[in-house]
């Protein structure tokens, strides 16, 4: 196979962990919409923690990405 | 039309040359400088005038002041208002760099990781330093957790032996990637501009994708320099309340 094709595709399978990290995001996000709706008086209190976990589990979608950038542009 | 262009230092001046290595004025360092000065205008014009009903820029000296004081008072505790100068600067500075990196023409800082892992390694050496010498040996207790049955805890020390050092890797990927993953992004959408205008006058309608995009990179910006300091707050309270 001609390495740069070989490239790209390696590029767009790294892209496939950002769905992982998709999910998770989502399910942070969720939770906390429907926690705060049953109890808004303790949101405000939590927005710390959610931000906390949001920043964690992104950072794993981010770094597939990174990978992906480094075979596209780096490598 | 290469997006990786905008990431390019350049040498704006040499200043000394030690052995091989050659040090220069770059223009990461010019970017840098703007962030500082713009920062020092901000807090010397708010604090020159001192006014019981705050003006504009008083005002948003004094909100960053209380965000950030809130935010590492519910997170250390009163004990952690000593890191406060800190966490403070590390905030401005992140966000003033991250914002003028919106700006077109201009150069990300933060989109470096050379950057980011000197700032992460800042908050990572604090923690250690600080952990040892106000706790001592008690430091080590942070990675034996409490009330674990004993067949399981040498895989839970080594699992936290293990999040603890990787901490600063992830400090700073996570700004580093996210600023430059936002800003490929953007050249990108930009290039798809200039193909579609190519089409004619619907064509150029196209424009409002990365309009909406800065906007998203606008709250990026902000996010990520407040996801910095919420995780500096949550490792020094870590090195203030070791053992608990």
């Amino acid at each position: 196979m001609d390495p740069q094709a070989a490239k790209m595709i390696g590029a767009g399978i790294a892209c496939i962990g950002m769905g992982g990290a998709g999910v998770g995001v989502g399910t942070i996000f969720g939770h906390y919409l429907a926690a705060a709706l049953r109890n808004p008086s303790a949101a405000q209190g939590q927005f710390g923690n959610l931000i906390f976990g949001f920043a964690v589990t992104e950072a794993l979608g981010i770094f597939s990405l990174l990978i992906a950038l480094l075979l596209l542009f780096a490598l | 039309m290469d997006p990786i262009h905008q990431f390019e230092i350049k040498n704006l001046f040499p200043i000394a040359r030690i052995g091989g290595i050659e040090i220069a004025f770059t223009n990461s360092a010019l970017f840098m400088l703007i962030g500082l000065l713009l920062i020092l205008l901000l807090m010397l014009g708010a604090t020159s005038s001192r006014a019981l009903v705050p003006g504009r820029l008083q005002s948003v000296a004094e909100m960053s002041y209380e965000f950030v004081a809130t935010t590492l008072r519910s997170t250390a505790g009163t004990e952690g208002m000593k890191f406060f100068p800190l966490v403070f600067s590390l905030f401005m500075f992140i966000l003033v760099l991250n914002v003028i990196g919106i700006i077109p023409y201009t150069f990300t800082v933060t989109s470096h990781i050379i950057i980011t892992v000197a700032l992460a390694l800042l908050v990572f050496l604090t923690v250690v330093i600080y952990g040892f010498w106000k706790h001592g040996l008690h430091f080590f207790k942070l990675w034996v957790p409490s009330g674990v049955p004993l067949y399981i805890m040498p895989l839970v020390t080594f699992i936290e032996v293990l999040s603890f050092l990787s901490r600063p890797v992830s400090h700073s990927v996570r700004l580093f990637a996210n600023m430059l993953a936002g800003h490929i992004t953007l050249k990108v959408f930009g290039g798809f501009v200039t193909m579609l205008g190519a089409l004619g006058f619907l064509g150029w309608l196209g424009a409002i994708v990365p309009l909406g995009l800065t906007a998203l990179e606008l709250l990026v910006a902000f996010l990520q320099a407040y996801v910095f300091a919420i995780l500096t707050c949550i490792y020094l309270s870590e090195a203030i309340h070791a053992g608990h």
